[in-house]
């Protein structure tokens, strides 16, 4: 049982990379805001596992307000982007896709 | 013992679905289309992690606080999807309109 757990902990790692080379390649900034997306519901997944093996239990209070704040910092992000007049769907660097 | 590899069985697939939702965001041409991707399977492979999960928990409350994590994450996903997508096409009619005039 607990081998299951650790192979999905890793599996969650190998996500969380793959996310920061889709920030790291994002051309428009859309793309980027993403990660967060990704890093909230890929760490609450984490953190629930990490409760259940490390026995932890406060981890779960954790995983809850990742969940939260991965909203609050894609909902800052809209909020702050559109007065600004920052173009979010302006492809940075052209090659990338 | 059925129970475990039952439950292993969940996580592992709850963990597969993560992989086949980053694999989305990387191959998808667009940002709606990420964001598609990336939000129903994500939150499809936390149900299955948290189901998995479940038995394993000694107290009831600790069950409801899982599953109201599951829940809250649902929510927060398609919030953030549906703002990120009306920003991005927003600033994609601007961009095409201000190209054109």
């Amino acid at each position: 049982m607990t081998w299951a757990l650790w192979v999905s902990t890793l599996l969650l790692l190998l996500a969380l990379v793959l996310g920061v080379w889709r920030v790291w390649l994002g051309p428009t900034l859309a793309d980027r805001m993403l990660a967060a997306q990704l890093f909230g519901t890929t760490g609450v997944a984490l953190l629930l596992l990490l409760a259940e093996l490390l026995e932890q239990p406060a981890l779960r209070d954790v995983a809850l307000v990742i969940a939260l704040l991965a909203v609050m910092a894609t909902v800052a992000f809209v909020a702050r982007a559109q007065p600004a007049g920052q173009s979010i769907s302006k492809k940075e660097n052209e090659d990338a896709d | 013992m059925l129970i475990d590899l039952l439950r292993s069985l969940l996580i592992l697939v709850g963990a597969a679905f993560f992989l086949v939702g980053t694999l989305g965001l990387l191959r998808f041409p667009d940002a709606p289309t990420r964001i598609h991707a990336l939000t129903k399977v994500d939150n499809l492979g936390l149900g299955l992690i948290v189901l998995g999960l479940l038995p394993g928990v000694a107290s009831w409350p600790v069950v409801f606080k899982m599953i109201l994590i599951w829940l809250l994450a649902i929510a927060a996903a398609s919030l953030a999807g549906h703002l990120v997508v009306q920003a991005w096409a927003g600033s994609q009619n601007k961009e095409t309109s201000s190209r054109d005039s």
